[in-house]
């Protein structure tokens, strides 16, 4: 019997663990593959960039790959890209990580850093590693409805692992912010056919899952 | 900032074995059943570390780590014998989130710089045993407190901190196993030290130690065992979970923890709630999650 799971390209631009991911995608139904072809990338039916590790390296990998037009081309398209951690920073318009970074450009934005000491008491630790609340953001309307957060409860835990956020230009793309210390940080957003978050939902239990199952049912709808 | 409680279970071969201090392993059961157990009730991480850490069972402990990491959706850290950044990224492709790294950082420093730059800072934890010398000071030790390194252990925490580690895993030696409580002193002086987070390990005999630690030790997280596996064999039992290596006999005898008192994640929570110390609420498991 041919496989009618629905396809999900998991790209490997060589960094963090994409395993966890791809367990993730199959424990809700999907059939994740990890690849760094631009063919595999470009006839799945949606595209996750995941990440770990250093903004720079990350793009001179992609770049290295000859990835950076077939994502810029994949968002163009109406699939479905969903960015995490790295991933999500990778999608803005450049990072202060370690110099000056141009990245993708596909969201106008910025990535900063966390600046050590934060915190009333200056106790804060860089990286943040923990699980950390995801609120919805100001508005008329329910800024998660219609998004992979549908569904969630506001003030939801995932589990966070970054030194660095993204400053978003139009606020009204960002859909959770998350507080850590005094500094409140965009923790996902939304944008036409792309999605992206800074925590690690493969990571955050049963609502992480929740997350990976709305992906699911949205390219089921497809 | 949200405290994190983490689960530390310790195997050897196939089973989940707890040191007691000057006393040995003792084999308490099948660790996939410990970890889906502590997944499902609330652990924020799990550490898995191969105490006997032998290249010959290596192969065993994949797949213990491929079977956790399919049906344990919070981050999994393995350690144990890993010596090379290409033992690291097998580790990390059975579905390891981060690696604990001891003997071979301490033997080859600029391991932690190749590995936090191949996989991300945030993927190297970097594991260290302490024990107090005579002068107050404390000596870092491999190889669960059995071999001596020379090496004085703040010094040592801030190299790890400035060669890219992401975390600090540190344990005192003295405390492992006793009940006695977390070590204070040498958990404050080493957290506040360095800008990564500390999780401390080792001695925690009653839910309040971990309250203790959080705020008058200043970690960031704590790594729970006795207390959880205790609680965990008293509730779930059952003759055919033991296998016939090691000494099973004290679980039989139902002894074996005396300075222990048994508790559940959900007890700890409620404890670190109740004393104004965040951390993330336990939430209800749904069956199709």
């Amino acid at each position: 019997m041919p496989d009618k799971r629905k396809r999900v390209a998991i790209i490997d631009y060589g960094m963090g663990n994409l395993f966890s991911v791809k367990n993730a995608c199959e424990h809700v139904g999907l059939n994740a593959l990890i690849t760094s072809s631009a063919h595999n990338i470009l006839s799945a039916d949606a595209v996750i960039l995941p990440g770990v590790g250093a903004f720079g390296v990350a793009i001179e990998t992609l770049q290295r790959l000859d990835l950076i037009k077939v994502l810029i081309d994949l968002a163009a398209s109406r699939k479905p890209l969903f960015g995490i951690c790295l991933g999500m920073q990778l999608l803005m318009t450049e990072s202060l990580e370690f110099g000056r970074h141009a990245g993708l450009g596909l969201i106008p934005g910025t990535v900063v850093r966390f600046e050590a000491p934060i915190g009333i008491q200056g106790a804060l630790k860089v990286p943040q590693v923990c699980w950390n609340r995801m609120l919805k953001t100001d508005g008329d309307n329910d800024p998660w409805a219609g998004s992979l957060l549908e569904g969630l409860s506001n003030g939801v835990f995932l589990y966070f692992v970054h030194s660095y956020y993204v400053r978003l230009e139009e606020r009204e793309i960002g859909i959770a912010v998350t507080k850590y210390g005094d500094i409140e940080f965009c923790s996902a957003l939304k944008h036409d056919n792309i999605f992206a978050c800074q925590s690690h939902p493969e990571r955050s239990g049963p609502q992480g899952l929740r997350i990976y199952h709305n992906f699911a049912a949205a390219l089921n709808r497809i | 900032m949200y405290f994190r409680v983490i689960p530390r279970l310790d195997i050897k071969g196939p089973n989940l074995v707890k040191g007691i201090h000057l006393e040995g392993l003792r084999v308490l059961g099948k660790p996939e059943r410990f970890a889906r157990y502590y997944y499902e009730h609330g652990a924020d991480e799990l550490i898995y570390m191969d105490v006997v850490a032998s290249l010959y069972e290596r192969n065993g402990l994949l797949d213990i780590v491929r079977k956790t990491s399919k049906e344990i959706f919070i981050p999994l850290t393995v350690g144990g014998g890993l010596r090379t950044v290409d033992d690291i990224r097998v580790m990390l492709q059975a579905g390891a989130d981060k690696v604990s790294l001891n003997t071979a950082a301490i033997g080859r420093p600029d391991l932690i710089r190749e590995a936090s730059r191949r996989f991300g800072s945030s993927t190297i934890v970097v594991s260290i045993e302490a024990k107090k010398r005579p002068d107050g000071s404390y000596e870092a030790y491999t190889d669960n407190g059995r071999v001596r390194t020379g090496i004085e252990v703040f010094g040592w925490a801030k190299r790890v901190e400035e060669l890219g580690a992401g975390e600090i895993l540190l344990t005192s030696i003295d405390r492992e196993g006793t009940g006695q409580g977390f070590n204070l002193d040498l958990t404050s002086r080493v957290a506040q030290s360095i800008s990564i987070p500390v999780i401390a390990c080792g001695g925690a005999g009653r839910v309040e130690d971990m309250s203790t630690v959080l705020t008058l030790g200043k970690a960031d997280a704590v790594c729970v065992a006795s207390i959880l596996h205790y609680d965990y064999i008293r509730n779930n039992y059952t003759e055919d979970d033991y296998s016939s290596e090691g000494n099973i006999e004290f679980l039989r005898s139902g002894q074996g923890f005396s300075r222990i008192q048994g508790a559940a994640l959900e007890e700890i929570k409620t404890d670190l709630a109740m004393r104004n110390i965040p951390c993330r609420p336990i939430e209800k498991m749904s069956i199709n999650a």
